[in-house]
């Protein structure tokens, strides 16, 4: 009864109805009924940021919300992100500097990076590296990845 | 891991939420923003029966001046508290601290009453409620309950809530009397701290409330006591062992102590003007 729910959100803009497990969390929701793989699941507790995505324009935590608190949500994932260009950037970046080896962090690593560019956030390599303490990348060590954000943020000052 | 099955419920007033807390009693945990209850259960530390999702309780919500002191909603989120004008000009220590909880994602959801109300002792916010002798709103069955933030952490996870919500937190505006300072010890930006320490001045007293040092947000009468006479450090620090220092992975208790002498030394140094 209570353990099925209704839910009805929208998804990188598109309306979706659906009856879901109270338990499953959104970032499963995506994967595994929308084929949405581009989150990735990493902790499962909040701690490694792979499964970061936006849910009505603030960035969260995929494995810390669960799909039926996602009704009536608008939900962006990095598909999304991707499709309406606001990763394009980022991407060509993260490409030009390295800033990726395996690729499992970054689909979370690029939505932590919109959130904090979209903000207004300047190109300071502490700040930057403050803002993505929420994101683990076992490859780069982070310097390639902070050098491809504060690249975005320079030529759009610019 | 994944969470185990539960009863997901999404009351519609602080009336019907507390209905449903009676009737299911040890069963049912609240669910306020779940940055610490999700992870909880993903590990299935927590297995609640039955989930009780306060998303729509518009009595938990809102931010409000009430004489000298601040009123704010449980279900104020930590990035809401950051953004409000009034919390900045009012509450100068929640700038300097709500930086060091978590990360921007995590803050998006996760919210005021909700930590107070799980109690972790490495959790910042029931420290600095502690030092700045706030009052918790708690709604239950019989009414309303003003609780000293003193008198609620009883221990790990475990406070004085019975059968109650937390409604809302009653912190006083600050005063020019007043100054302020925070300082914790991470592994990490934004981690859990090994040790933490939120200290309100006001004149020539003091108010230091630790955190990550034992099974709750700890204060320290003798140590505070020193400060106000103004003991030279090495006497204040030597108070630091009345705490019962917590031992586990990632620092035993020897370890604990000498952070929160650190933690306090930078605090007492980068203190508000």
């Amino acid at each position: 009864m209570s353990r099925s729910i209704d839910i009805s959100l929208r998804v990188n803009g598109e309306d979706v109805r659906a009856t879901v497990p109270s338990r499953l969390n959104l970032v499963d929701f995506l994967r595994e009924e929308l084929s949405l793989t581009g989150s990735h699941v990493g902790c499962e507790h909040g701690v490694c940021g792979a499964c970061t995505l936006t849910v009505d324009g603030d960035t969260v935590r995929g494995c810390l919300m669960l799909a039926a608190q996602a009704d009536g949500k608008d939900v962006i994932t990095i598909e999304g992100l991707a499709e309406n260009g606001q990763s394009a950037q980022l991407q060509a970046a993260f490409t030009k500097h390295n800033a990726l080896q395996c690729g499992f962090c970054t689909p979370g690593m690029l939505a932590s990076a919109i959130g904090y560019v979209n903000a207004g956030g300047i190109a300071d390599r502490e700040a930057i590296r403050q803002h993505i303490s929420g994101n683990y990348c076992r490859c780069t060590g982070y310097q390639s990845i902070v050098n491809a954000i504060c690249d975005v943020i320079e030529e759009k000052s610019v | 891991m994944k969470a185990p099955d539960f009863d997901y419920l999404l009351p519609a007033s602080l009336d019907a939420a507390l209905a449903m807390l009676a009737e299911h009693g040890g069963e049912a945990m609240p669910l306020a923003g779940g940055q610490s209850l999700m992870p909880m259960m993903n590990f299935r530390v927590a297995a609640p029966e039955v989930l009780i999702d306060l998303a729509n309780l518009s009595e938990l919500r809102g931010i409000s001046i009430e004489g000298d002191t601040i009123r704010i909603g449980a279900m104020t989120r930590y990035a809401e508290l950051m953004a409000d004008a009034d919390v900045q000009k009012h509450i100068p220590i929640f700038g300097l601290a709500l930086p060091h909880i978590a990360h921007d994602a995590i803050r998006n959801r996760g919210t005021i009453g909700g930590s107070i109300a799980l109690a972790d002792p490495a959790a910042e916010m029931p420290a600095l409620l502690r030092a700045l002798n706030a009052i918790v709103e708690a709604e239950g069955p019989d009414g309303t309950r003003m609780i000293n933030a003193d008198d609620f952490f009883l221990g790990m996870f475990e406070t004085a809530l019975d059968g109650e919500l937390i409604k809302a937190l009653h912190i006083p505006v600050a005063t020019s009397e007043q100054r302020f300072g925070f300082h914790e010890l991470t592994q990490r930006h934004g981690d859990y701290a090994l040790a933490g320490v939120a200290v309100v001045q006001t004149s020539n007293t003091y108010r230091a409330a630790f955190f990550g040092v034992a099974d709750r947000a700890t204060r320290v009468p003798d140590l505070e006591q020193a400060l106000e006479q103004q003991d030279d450090m090495a006497s204040v620090l030597e108070h630091l062992g009345n705490i019962d220092f917590t031992d586990d992975l990632k620092a035993n208790h020897t370890t604990r102590q000498r952070l929160a002498g650190v933690a306090l030394k930078r605090a007492l140094k980068g203190m508000t003007v």
